[in-house]
């Protein structure tokens, strides 16, 4: 379809110019539709005075604050949506509506997020596009142009340090670094156009629903009760929000890295509880590590040690295990699965011991074969020199 | 003791001829020169086949061949089966000093000129031999379905099949279909304990008997000397003196193949998935590597041509020459000697450097 503006707009510089390989990867553009579609006027005339002429419909440069109906005039219509693109929602904007940004917008504040910040203008393109700005791996960044300036949000009293603490996060390193599109980014847990900080009591409900396991133990244990009397933001009270670091095994217990401390007293029950999980974690963890470490030994002195390294695997899987169970807050439901691993670990450093075992006698036996062979050639020797001097 | 064993050679002698027998082994002459030493190579090669039988024979009692439990019997023959681990390293490492020696004597034959009337059916022998200790080692390898066993001979099996028109007929043959499969395992497998086996042995009672038959060659320089200075000719009775040498060496051999074995144990690898794909720098085994790496050199087009087809062919033509070698050597009316021998070392460091630049290469 013709679409004059951009004969010249192409040729005008910012902010009046748009290029037409920006607008071509654009994906109204794509889909057919013209400026005049948001802008109004008449897109196929060449004559300026009739493509931009009130009679025409020219709105010209749209406002910040008329973004969000502007794009509703369409995005909210299913029947017209489905013509485009049937799987898209059409709830956006009243989604909108319902978050921290829309409602501040809805009350005049200019300055909070509209559809155009996160999605962009002249360059929009589909969140599936790992260029778009609603990108996955980009949402955090697009926040952050906000979020993160500290100036821009003075007047709101939020931090502004979201960003840097994700940016050292295991969701981050999932997905930014690893590439793995499920790892979570900031409309994951805030949502995206209903974009609002799940409140305390909430929480734990957003972490499950990829924290599945961890949740229901979490439910059932102590800390759950507790936890809400004292208004604590459930699993954000141990592990952070945005900077949720890679969790080990010196977190639990009363050490100086562990977060018990936090609440827990030397010699409470709790205490008690926490230090007897560490040491069940770590006596597995240090039985696991042995017996892969005399395994790869065998291993690289050349014996067969495949099977046990197969079954070592278990030994891990039971690791992992219980360092989810630790989320029920009782050292039994730990021991039951660090027992399990350690079932394994004694099966496996056994047979890393007769790998070790059978690897010594192959040389003693070679050492015997050898000297055997050595007498038998020293005689065939002294036999053939006595039958040829005769 | 004694009175058991002469009690024994009396039942014996009651039966069979022992004292022709004993008097054809001590007839029988081997000369001593300064290049005698390499008449320990043809014994050394026919040990080295021998443990191959032997302890082949000891894995089939626990080897199962199909695509599913063949590298699992194979795994249970290293870690269970007492001394299993043993007799597997020592027919592998076997297999490749076997293949080294059986070159080793090629040359050494070559170079001697042992080829020469009346003993140009104990070369062609010979060099059909080593085709098949080839054949062994390929149908061999895949034997373990591991994944380099796997991949090496999916590579290996689609050479042949650029040779012109019969190139995909043998392709189908060698893989008993189009693509490598349990079927290709069972037919390797056949091709390595019955069929080769067959004609090996067959062969290598061909090749002795010629050797038998005509005796040991001496080198042309040497039997001009010999003639011509009588009382220099020395050699000493193949029984019992040089079979005593040659145990000897054989026991040399062995106590080397049990320090490989002990030392250095074959590697089980991972077992095969035919869906995934080839490890990156698959290469095949050391003596098919000058072969392979002269192919991945050659130019896909040469004057107009498939090089990888030319590669195949030029090949086969130094395979058909090395078969006709006996009625290419003459001194009249040109002599072809010196070009034989200079052609060969040619041959000889080809091969060396090209299997060391297929080894170190990525």
């Amino acid at each position: 379809m013709k679409d004059s503006c951009l004969d010249c707009h192409s040729n005008l510089p910012e902010p009046l110019g748009v290029s037409a390989e920006t607008y071509s990867q654009n994906i109204h553009a794509q889909k057919g539709l013209t400026c005049a579609a948001c802008h109004g006027g008449d897109a196929s005339s060449d004559d300026p005075e009739k493509a931009m002429s009130g009679a025409a419909g020219w709105k010209g440069k749209v406002e910040r604050k008329q973004v969000p109906e502007l794009c509703a005039s369409c995005h909210s219509k299913a029947e017209l949506m489905k013509k485009y693109n049937p799987g898209l929602r059409v709830d956006q904007f009243q989604q909108y509506k319902t978050s921290v940004h829309g409602m501040k917008w809805a009350k005049g504040d200019g300055k909070v997020a509209v559809c155009t910040d996160c999605h962009g203008v002249h360059d929009l393109r589909p969140p599936s596009d790992p260029r778009s700005k609603v990108h996955p791996t980009n949402i955090a960044t697009t926040c952050s142009h906000c979020h993160a300036d500290a100036e821009y949000m003075k007047p709101y009293g939020i931090k502004t340090d979201q960003f840097a603490n994700y940016e050292q996060s295991v969701h981050h390193d999932a997905m930014v670094v690893r590439g793995d599109l499920s790892a979570p980014t900031c409309t994951t847990c805030h949502g995206n156009h209903g974009a609002t900080p799940p409140g305390v009591a909430n929480v734990t409900a957003v972490c499950s629903n990829c924290h599945v396991f961890q949740a229901q133990l979490f439910e059932t244990s102590p800390h759950k009760d507790v936890f809400a009397a004292m208004v604590l933001p459930g699993c954000v009270t141990c592990h952070s929000n945005h900077a949720i670091k890679h969790p080990t095994d010196e977190m639990i217990g009363m050490g100086p890295k562990a977060v018990c401390t936090n609440c827990h007293s030397q010699g409470d029950g709790g205490a008690t509880q926490a230090e007897a999980m560490h040491t069940q974690l770590t006596e597995l963890a240090t039985a696991i590590s042995s017996s892969e470490e005399l395994l790869g030994r065998a291993e690289r002195q050349g014996m067969e040690v495949s099977q046990a390294k197969l079954q070592a695997a278990q030994a891990r899987d039971a690791l992992l295990k219980a360092r989810v169970s630790v989320h029920a807050f009782r050292d039994s439901e730990v021991k039951r699965d660090t027992d399990a691993g350690l079932a394994v670990t004694r099966q496996t450093y056994a047979a890393g011991q007769k790998a070790m075992e059978e690897w010594k006698f192959r040389r003693v036996g070679l050492g015997l074969s050898v000297v055997a062979i050595a007498i038998t050639l020293v005689g065939l020797g002294l036999y053939i020199r006595n039958l040829e001097q005769n | 003791m004694s009175s058991m064993t002469n009690s024994v050679r009396h039942w014996l002698e009651e039966r069979f001829p022992l004292d022709d027998i004993k008097t054809l082994m001590e007839k029988k002459k081997v000369p001593v020169h300064r290049y005698s030493y390499w008449y320990f190579l043809g014994g050394m090669t026919l040990f080295l086949f021998g443990v191959q039988v032997l302890t082949g024979a000891l894995l089939l009692l626990y080897y199962r061949p199909g695509a599913d439990e063949a590298f699992e019997s194979v795994q249970f023959i290293m870690t269970q089966v007492h001394f299993g681990w043993l007799i597997r390293s020592v027919h592998s490492w076997s297999a490749n000093l076997l293949i080294f020696m059986a070159f080793a004597h090629l040359f050494s034959v070559l170079f001697l000129r042992s080829y020469r009337k009346p003993r140009e059916l104990t070369w062609l022998s010979g060099i059909l031999l080593l085709f098949l200790m080839l054949g062994f080692g390929f149908s061999g390898y895949l034997l373990p379905w591991n994944t380099l066993s796997y991949f090496a001979t999916k590579v290996g099996t689609e050479i042949p099949a650029q040779i012109p028109i019969i190139g995909r007929p043998t392709l189908l043959f060698l893989r008993g279909g189009e693509d490598i499969t349990g079927s290709t395992l069972t037919r390797m497998f056949g091709f390595h304990v019955a069929i080769l086996p067959a004609i090996a042995t067959l062969l290598i009672g061909l090749h002795l008997a010629l050797i038998q038959w005509f005796g040991m060659s001496v080198p042309p320089a040497l039997e001009a000397e010999w003639r011509a200075f009588p009382p220099e000719k020395r050699e000493v009775r193949f029984f019992p003196n040089f079979v005593l040498r040659e145990l000897m060496a054989w026991y040399v051999a062995l106590g080397m193949l049990g320090a490989l074995a002990a030392l250095f144990p074959w590697g089980l690898g991972v077992k095969a998935d035919p869906f995934a794909s080839a490890p990156a720098g698959i290469k095949p085994e050391w003596y098919f590597l000058f072969m392979f790496q002269t192919l991945k050199l050659i130019p896909a087009k040469v004057v107009g041509m498939d090089g990888e087809m030319l590669g195949i062919l030029a090949f086969g033509l130094v395979g058909a020459v090395a078969l006709l070698l006996p009625f290419l050597d003459r001194e009249k009316p040109f002599n072809t000697r010196r070009w034989i021998s200079g052609l060969a070392c040619v041959f000889l460091g080809y091969m060396a450097v090209m299997t060391i630049y297929g080894w170190v290469a990525k």
